[in-house]
């Protein structure tokens, strides 16, 4: 978690005052006051999310309206992903480089027309992000901040059924297509995306009506709130970086296995984004450091910062996400190791309170996604 | 089951004989939520109070538990080791973590009764 200077205050989301009805326990991140868990607690929030649906106040992110004549264009130059590609209506995962290639935060961009996006940025990124954009932005195109926009997540295997009731045809959309809905009077922009390796959405609208849109969907049984606690242990299970954890700005997108990001003809030196030179370097000569999954063979937790070391004891890299996995039903953690280390199967010790683990490295994710792919 | 001690750390103790039993409060087990890992001693150690002596886990974050009183560890419940939650479910009875035979047998008397130690946490949830 984030740590908080006192000396500000906490901003709060819209739905503030829902949590508080709720039972959240409130606590300070990325300088908002959230809720890390309610009455059912970490461990009964994640297995509820896997099992039935759970919803997130996700609030607190950022979110960006940018339109105009080459809107993809520009995107594709702070960004390595295939955007002028992207079809309207359609999602792409993407990330905005630093001229070093490294990674100053990693978002969402959804084409909303041929030259409109809609963006979603990390909590405590976006005020940096908003003024990286700005500060590039060509004359003609315009970049809007959105904080007038509310965010919840709607996730698990129920979510579905869930959200066709209250907006028809959503059970139909595919992972990390868009639509517009409105629900009970609210008008929602839906996309069939999450950050927990389940099916589900996400549902942006006005401030002012999240609340309402809120109680219509915990209104169902099968929707519970969900706090950061288990946003965490199920992205950690699904594999999903964490920004400021998991990748940063001196890692590249190569270095923590987001190759699959950048299409083929964006991977030469002069593809026109800050850090092309990296990323090309990178694929043809290596690099030094690779992120993997790990499991730990016994029940001692790996958390963040936990020293991996070689089998014969040389310290190889750092643990940069760790924790109890409930559906994986036991701990795992992700962390950065040579490559020498980073094949599927390579033993590892992980150093916790002084004493070494015997470790492995894994294919991630660590409990497999289940994203809508059409029927 | 009134004459637990309990020390500021949250630990408590059940004196039996020249034995103590000693786990974490219900309070304690309460904060921390679900308990998913249990690190307890090696029999045969000798402590002192408040040596660092054993790890519970929850899902949140790993805190260190104290010895609450001076001695030898002469038993530890594994049963909690193979089910950590049971710290959760019954903190003061299965949920025991480890027993000390005391070096000195009014050590425990030191410490909070329960009395006292509801006092002490109604003033630290103010």
């Amino acid at each position: 978690m984030a740590d908080h200077d006192p000396s500000t205050p906490l901003a709060e989301t819209p739905l503030a005052a829902l949590h508080a009805r709720l039972g959240g326990k409130m606590v300070p991140f990325a300088g908002y006051s959230m809720p890390v868990q309610y009455k059912l607690g970490i461990l009964g929030e994640h297995k509820h999310t896997r099992e039935q649906a759970g919803l997130f106040d996700v609030s607190h992110m950022g979110q960006a309206s940018l339109s105009g004549p080459g809107a993809p264009e520009f995107l594709e130059t702070l960004c390595p992903g295939d955007i002028a590609g992207l079809q309207v209506g359609r999602m792409r995962y993407s990330v905005l480089l630093n001229a070093d290639g490294g990674i100053i935060d990693d978002l969402m961009v959804l084409r909303l027309a041929d030259n409109a996006f809609h963006l979603v940025l990390n909590a405590a990124c976006k005020t940096e992000d908003f003024a990286h954009i700005a500060a590039h932005l060509p004359a003609g195109l315009s970049f809007t901040p959105r904080p007038d926009l509310a965010l919840v997540a709607l996730q698990g295997p129920k979510a579905a059924a869930v959200l066709g009731e209250l907006a028809p045809g959503a059970e139909r959309l595919d992972f990390m297509q868009s639509a517009n809905a409105s629900i009970g009077g609210v008008d929602t922009l839906i996309t069939r995306s999450g950050y927990t390796g389940e099916d589900g959405y996400e549902l942006s609208c006005a401030n002012a009506d999240i609340e309402v849109l809120a109680e219509r969907l915990l209104a169902f049984d099968a929707v519970e709130p969900i706090g950061l606690g288990a946003r965490d242990s199920l992205r950690l299970e699904a594999g999903l970086c964490l920004y400021g954890h998991d990748i940063d700005t001196t890692t590249s997108p190569i270095e923590a296995g987001l190759i699959w990001i950048i299409p083929k003809p964006r991977r030469t030196a002069d593809a026109g984004y800050p850090g092309a030179a990296r990323i090309a370097r990178e694929i043809a000569d290596g690099v030094s450091r690779r992120r993997v999954g790990i499991r730990p063979a016994g029940r001692a937790i790996a958390r963040e910062g936990a020293v991996i070391l070689s089998p014969d004891g040389d310290r190889i890299g750092v643990v940069t996400s760790g924790g109890f996995g409930p559906s994986a039903e036991g701990p795992v953690a992700m962390g950065y190791v040579p490559p020498a280390y980073a094949k599927t199967g390579s033993p590892l010790l992980l150093e916790v309170r002084g004493k070494q683990h015997p470790a492995e490295v894994v294919k991630m994710p660590f409990v497999p996604h289940r994203y809508y792919r059409g029927q | 089951m009134a004459n637990e001690r309990y020390t500021e750390d949250h630990e408590w103790v059940r004196v039996e004989g020249d034995t103590a039993v000693c786990g974490i409060s219900d309070y304690a087990q309460e904060q921390l939520g679900d308990v998913v890992f249990v690190e307890l001693p090696e029999i045969g150690r000798v402590v002192s109070a408040k040596d660092e002596i054993a790890v519970v886990e929850s899902v949140k974050a790993a805190s260190d538990i104290y010895a609450p009183v001076s001695g030898e560890v002469v038993a530890v419940n594994s049963a909690v080791e193979e089910d950590p939650e049971t710290v959760n479910r019954d903190a003061l009875g299965k949920g025991w973590l480890f027993k000390i035979k005391l070096t000195d047998a009014a050590e425990a008397e030191s410490l909070m009764d329960e009395t006292s130690y509801e006092d002490y946490i109604a003033g630290l949830d103010e």
